[in-house]
């Protein structure tokens, strides 16, 4: 029997998304090991190459990105089609959406840390959508959403700073694959 | 040190209402929902209804005995029960919609509802 041979040809760019969902993923990994004081809240640490892809190759390379990181990230913690995995679905989804939006904002007046911000808050409303329509259909999930949005606000403006860095052209940085 | 922070006048501006926002949600969420009624359940079955702007007593007896349960200027709870942990009682007052206290061994319940009725997790 001759073993048949699927050749995908990869274009630059096919390599560009692959390295860099790759980082995303990386971050995702060790964001997974850091313990939470509450379940849900977390830095987010991969969306910061979300935001960087974005404002460098633009909001298809960053949708790109974004999901496979959720995708591959979860096949990785061995949570694929978990609860955790449709909710970072939905999360990474709306961001997404928000960020689409968000970046047609004149860019010399709102920088990576309000799409940060903005994304961090359509991150956390979409999970606390899925949680109450889906999961848990009670009040006291609601409770819980000033505590989620301040985490969010928080966390998206300390992403949105390491990205607006990050992207910073004029602090001299090592360039790494993301050039 | 110079730390800098990359923020543009658009981001403060999304940061504000950001704090606007989380600032409304923590009031939104953690003040409202009072309860307004009170439901009082005995085996299942609704022997009382009533609204929460009364103070009132009620004395409800179920297989154990009788269990007194108070309303008092907008807040209700169990004073009296005959169960052996007082679980019930030591629940002390509600004021939320959504709030219940259930004296198991008695079968009597006591809910609070809001103007509007949530699932609760007991129904669902």
């Amino acid at each position: 029997m001759t073993p048949s041979v699927i050749k995908l040809s990869a274009s630059p760019e096919d390599h560009r998304i692959a390295r860099l969902a790759a980082f995303a993923i990386g971050l995702s990994l060790a964001e997974a090991a850091l313990p939470s004081p509450l379940p849900g809240v977390k830095p987010g640490l991969a969306n910061i190459i979300t935001l960087l892809v974005l404002q460098r190759f633009g909001w298809r390379a960053a949708v790109w990105v974004s999901l496979l990181r959720v995708v591959a990230g979860s096949l990785l913690l061995g949570s694929f089609l978990t609860p955790g995995f449709i909710l970072s679905f939905f999360g990474a989804l709306a961001s997404l959406i928000v960020l689409g939006f968000a970046c047609k904002l004149p860019g010399n007046f709102f920088g990576p840390v309000s799409h940060s911000i903005l994304a961090a808050f359509a991150h956390i409303a979409a999970q606390l959508g899925v949680v109450f329509f889906w999961l848990i259909p009670h009040a006291g999930v609601l409770y819980l959403a000033p505590l989620f949005a301040a985490a969010a606000l928080f966390f998206g403006i300390v992403n949105g700073l390491v990205a607006a860095r990050l992207l910073d052209e004029s602090i001299p940085a090592p360039q790494t694959a993301l050039t | 040190m110079n730390l800098g922070l990359d923020f543009k006048t658009g981001d403060w501006l999304t940061m504000l209402a950001g704090v606007v926002l989380v600032t409304y949600l923590f009031f939104a969420t953690w003040d409202g929902s009072k309860g307004a009624s009170l439901i009082i359940r005995s085996g299942g079955k609704i022997v009382a209804q009533t609204d929460l702007s009364q103070n009132k007593d009620f004395e409800i007896s179920g297989p154990l005995g009788m269990t007194l349960i108070t309303v008092n200027n907008h807040r209700v709870r169990v004073a009296r029960d005959p169960s052996p942990r007082q679980h019930c009682v030591r629940q002390g007052w509600l004021t939320r919609a959504g709030d219940s206290a259930l004296c198991l061994p008695n079968q009597i319940s006591v809910e609070l509802l809001g103007a509007t009725k949530l699932y609760d997790s007991l129904s669902y």
